[in-house]
């Protein structure tokens, strides 16, 4: 970052980017969270993990919630998911109330969850058939979506031949067959290499454009989100709480060229602002004041590293 | 070819290494066998005779301790007379190899003493259809039981505590009780071995349903399974590679629950041709019967192993 040029703030909009959030936020409000509580009994007493949580989606927003360690991101998108049910507040999707797991929603894990028992294209077809789809049919169907994030020539392979890139494509594939309102995405991509993320995100953000999709994508990456993101959604820890709901003033569509532009820059810094702010205060202590213990030298140094 | 560390822990070895390291394991035992049988001063604690001499209560081809008989010699030599001879023998129930690989094959072509007897054959057979029964009634009720277990947390606490309890009864305590309930034949060795097995079995499979990794189930009910398509295109699945080796070593066990099974009721099977050739000290047919228990015990498991691979190819914790 160059120190000598001031940045422009976060919440400069170019008229582009105004008039783009301008037409999402007339669109349809797919998801709808409302006063969202998530408290954990736990030997030692009560947990809030998560505490009155609001926020809304529009139809085919990106939007990714960030936050540090602790914050409850994860448990927000099993609560979305119908993985773990909430202990107050409400999530509507599309005005109904969720309930459970269900084929609306779909979702993709950060770890490795193809099904290792089935080819590919069997595990894309697995939405489709378990929801009453004929056989022929979820084929076409399944073939068409490996097409789309390019695995053709791997539709009977089994998930142990893949790359980790390859295997969360073909989850992204799979929870997308079965055409969801919204695709739920916890950290896709955290166990992957930074070059194969890089190429995952670009490629998702192909997907997204392509087809009619909501994504509601966490992350702890802050790059990754305001690449990604229409909106980014920051909480904090103890107990989780909405701290922002950011509108990401980097213009579409997204290059990575973007990375190193002012409005991604000072979107950058104010999350971090954010996080690490908040983090520090949490901790009682800043990074500077943090004294080393002394380590004992265990073997004769006679220059210095640095 | 490079050097190979052998013994840096937990190191993969060369299929070659493997191979004939496992010939090796096979090779040891029969070499310490042989060493025990054709060196003379190794052990051969007897003498067997080949002239009584003068020595009016040794005949040929009896055995005695060395002691006594070297006595006998001196006692014959002190008075004059024909001293007796012979060679240092191992005990009788220690036949030599060669002894025993003859036996391997005049086992099978002998006729049995009677004509109502069994040949060695029709005893192996009879023993491979109780043991297939046992394991296969074992089985079938065992392995839907154990998934249920694995998978639903009521079923297991209704069923797991009693299960775990009856394990520890020895089968063949259950000797006599079947005996009453199911006759003399069959009915109660086929008992034996399903008690023998169904408790294990439901333990282990029920196990490893459990160690199932728990985010496929996730994964699937964000993809709009029901909770019986969870268990049918999931959960057992999913197991079955795991499940079908937790078989192969309960058909072991059910091996080794065969010759008490046998000799419950009217002794039948392998069992009863390894006490009849025992009882007229024929040891080198003993020693075949049970090796051929062994070859068939470990060929079946081969068998099983190399189907797997036929069967799972995505798995890869196969061997």
């Amino acid at each position: 970052m160059n120190p000598e040029k001031a940045l422009p703030s976060y919440l400069d909009q170019s008229d582009a980017v105004r008039e783009r959030f301008e037409r999402l936020k007339e669109r349809p409000k797919i998801l709808e969270v409302k006063g969202l509580d998530k408290v954990f009994e736990t030997p030692k007493g009560e947990t809030v993990a998560l505490k009155d949580i609001h926020f809304d989606t529009h139809r085919r927003e990106f939007l990714c919630v960030v936050g540090p360690s602790g914050c409850g991101k994860s448990t927000l998108i099993r609560i979305l998911a119908g993985l773990d049910a909430q202990t107050g507040g409400e999530v509507l999707l599309e005005g109904k109330p969720v309930r459970g797991p269900g084929k609306d929603r779909g979702m993709v894990f950060q770890g490795y969850t193809l099904f290792p028992w089935l080819s590919v294209k069997r595990n894309v077809m697995f939405g489709l058939t378990v929801n009453g789809m004929g056989f022929q049919e979820a084929e076409r169907q399944a073939l068409q979506w490996l097409a789309l994030i390019g695995l053709e020539k791997f539709a009977d392979a089994y998930p142990h031949q893949l790359s980790g890139g390859m295997k969360q494509r073909v989850a992204i594939a799979r929870a997308l067959a079965n055409q969801p309102r919204i695709l739920l995405m916890d950290e896709p991509f955290g166990a992957l290499d930074a070059q194969t993320r890089a190429r995952m995100q670009a490629h998702l953000l192909e997907i997204w454009r392509k087809i009619d999709i909501t994504i509601v994508f966490i992350t702890h990456d802050l790059d990754e989100a305001i690449y990604l993101a229409d909106r980014v959604l920051v909480l904090k820890a103890h107990p989780g709480e909405v701290q922002e709901l950011i509108e990401v003033p980097v213009p579409h569509p997204r290059k990575m060229e973007q990375f190193i532009s002012d409005e991604f820059l000072a979107t950058k810094a104010r999350l971090e602002e954010l996080i690490y702010a908040h983090e520090e205060k949490e901790e009682g202590e800043s990074e500077e004041e943090y004294d080393y213990p002394d380590m004992p030298r265990l073997v004769e140094v006679d220059d210095s590293v640095d | 070819m490079s050097r190979t560390n052998w013994f840096s822990v937990q190191t993969e070895l060369s299929s070659q290494a493997k191979t004939v390291l496992g010939v090796f394991s096979f090779i040891l035992p029969i070499l310490v066998w042989s060493i025990v049988s054709y060196v003379p001063v190794v052990w051969h604690p007897l003498v067997q005779i080949t002239d009584p001499g003068s020595v009016s209560y040794l005949q040929v081809d009896m055995r005695m301790p060395r002691g006594p008989f070297e006595d006998a010699v001196a006692e014959a030599q002190a008075e004059g007379q024909a001293p007796p001879e012979g060679f240092p023998a191992n005990p009788v129930y220690l036949p030599a190899p060669h002894e025993v690989a003859e036996a391997l094959y005049t086992a099978f072509v002998t006729p049995p003493p009677s004509k109502d007897m069994p040949w060695l054959h029709q005893s192996l057979w009879h023993s491979i259809q109780v043991i297939f029964w046992g394991f296969f009634l074992s089985s079938a009720i065992g392995v839907p039981l154990g998934v249920l277990c694995g998978a639903y947390a009521p079923i297991s606490r209704l069923t797991e505590p009693f299960v775990e309890f009856f394990r520890y009864l020895p089968a063949p305590a259950f000797g006599a009780l079947a005996v009453a309930i199911l006759g003399i034949y069959d009915g109660p060795k086929i008992a034996i071995i399903f008690i023998g097995t169904f408790f294990q079995q439901v333990l282990i499979i029920a196990n490893t349903t459990r160690k199932l990794d728990g985010a496929l189930a996730e994964a699937a009910l964000t993809l709009g399974a029901g909770n019986l398509q969870l268990l049918t295109r999931v959960v057992v699945p999913g197991v079955l590679p795991d499940l079908y080796r937790d078989l192969r070593i309960l058909l072991g066990w059910a091996w080794t629950y065969l010759i008490v099974a046998e000799l419950i009721g009217t002794t039948s099977g392998i069992t009863w041709f390894i006490t009849q050739q025992a009882r007229y000290q024929h040891f080198e047919n003993v020693y075949a019967a049970i090796i051929i228990i062994g070859i068939i015990g470990l060929g079946t498991d081969l068998v099983l192993g190399m189907l797997a691979r036929r069967f799972f190819p995505w798995d890869r914790n196969g061997k």
